[in-house]
């Protein structure tokens, strides 16, 4: 019975919730262009690079080796830094070696997790702060003409986030034996395609 | 047996229904008309509006994170004092060209993140603060349009947020779940940062 009624409590809020999704198209006032589209550029942009995905994938599977607390701070760490690069872009403080950054940090972070290092994690923290710069400086700044940037933003952001969290999905394979190794194993792709990301950088 | 189908359906139903519903829709950011009435235009403001709801629900966040005292404070405090910024707002003839809600995100991000205790005057001070500034800045915006009925809008609204968000951070047992939360809030000072960064790019 009590099963039962929470069924129905449960059905009561979907439905509820679908209500709540219908409003939006009720709320028209004048069409602004772009405004939706910053959000979802932003949202796909992090996507778009493999070398961007490899890196965010990496923070999330090194931190899910390392366990508590750099499960976590990492992940926290890596947007706001980014964030600053970005800033550094949009203010126009330029950065050498922006792609190079990017192959490299690919190269550190998909050894880290090979070898399963483990460092302080302050010293964790600033290795993948460090690197968060160049992705934010190199992929933060890229809005297209009339769109929102603070929806770009919101989009880029969530999308990184969700990288990691994908990375850390990954990563909870870590408790089995073949799990650990075939973790090693994905730490080693990332690091060989940083070498390629680095040639092409390069070359 | 038929009461089983019966609610398999409705719940199929259901997903459905969401499902149709989730279908892409142009939706305004600003000056809502919800065809309702202004009290409906400034829920609909705010809903629709991210530089004032992100803030919002991060606030709301962080006053669920510090436990019920506070949730209980910001739930009063909050959108009241966002209700006597909006009033202010509705007499100021200037628009601050600066993103001053940037300031809110990146501040209230930056606590959720870091988990920080403020003594609870200085939390109550933080809510006030932010309530007023984003209400000044929604007063200046409706001022044209649903005007302080809007603000009343904008005001009920951010009350349910708060209680619906704050008592479900409450309750939050697990420790993971306080860690997503601390997340969800380093996004939101990620986010505070690039508008700031936008602005000064003239993009914003």
């Amino acid at each position: 019975m009590k099963k039962k009624s929470a069924h129905m409590h449960f059905i009561f809020w979907l439905l509820l919730f679908a209500l709540f999704f219908a409003w939006p198209a009720s709320v028209l006032a004048h069409v602004e262009q772009g405004q939706a589209i910053g959000f979802i550029t932003g949202l796909e942009h992090p996507w778009s690079g493999l070398d961007h995905v490899l890196a965010m994938i990496a923070v999330g599977l090194w931190g899910a080796q390392l366990g508590n607390p750099a499960l976590w701070i990492l992940p926290v760490t890596f947007p706001m830094v980014m964030s600053l690069g970005a800033m550094m872009g949009l203010l126009g403080i330029p950065l050498p070696g922006i792609e190079i950054g990017i192959a490299v940090s690919a190269i550190l972070l998909g050894g880290m997790v090979l070898g399963e290092v483990r460092p302080k994690l302050y010293i964790a923290a600033m290795l993948v702060g460090f690197f968060a710069i160049f992705h934010g400086h190199a992929h933060g700044t890229e809005l297209p003409a009339g769109q929102s940037g603070l929806l770009y933003s919101m989009g880029f952001v969530i999308a990184t986030g969700v990288l990691h969290g994908i990375g850390i999905l990954m990563g909870t394979i870590h408790r089995w034996p073949a799990g650990k190794l075939a973790l090693r194993g994905a730490g080693a792709f990332i690091a060989a395609m940083g070498f390629v990301f680095l040639w092409q950088a390069v070359a | 047996m038929r009461r089983t189908l019966f609610n398999n359906m409705l719940f199929l139903l259901g997903v459905i229904v969401s499902a149709a519903l989730l279908l892409p829709a142009k939706a305004a950011a600003h000056l809502v008309t919800t065809g309702m009435g202004p009290v409906y235009d400034g829920i609909g403001h705010l809903l629709l509006t991210p530089e004032d709801l992100v803030p919002a629900i991060a606030m709301a966040l962080y006053a669920g994170l510090r436990g019920r005292a506070p949730g209980r404070q910001a739930l009063f405090y909050f959108p009241l004092a966002w209700l006597l910024g909006g009033f202010i707002g509705l007499g100021a003839e200037i628009m601050p060209s600066f993103p001053l809600t940037a300031i809110s995100f990146l501040l209230v991000g930056i606590l959720i993140a870091a988990d920080l205790r403020l003594p609870a005057h200085v939390f109550a001070g933080l809510a006030a603060a932010v309530g007023i500034m984003h209400g000044f800045l929604n007063g200046i915006a409706l001022k044209t349009g649903p005007g302080g009925l809007g603000l009343l809008g904008i005001m009920a609204a951010l009350f349910v947020i708060v209680a619906i968000i704050s008592a479900c951070i409450v309750s939050l047992k697990p420790p993971w779940t306080r860690i997503v939360v601390r997340v969800a809030g380093s996004w939101v000072a990620a986010m505070g940062l690039l508008m700031i960064g936008w602005f000064f790019r003239g993009q914003g």
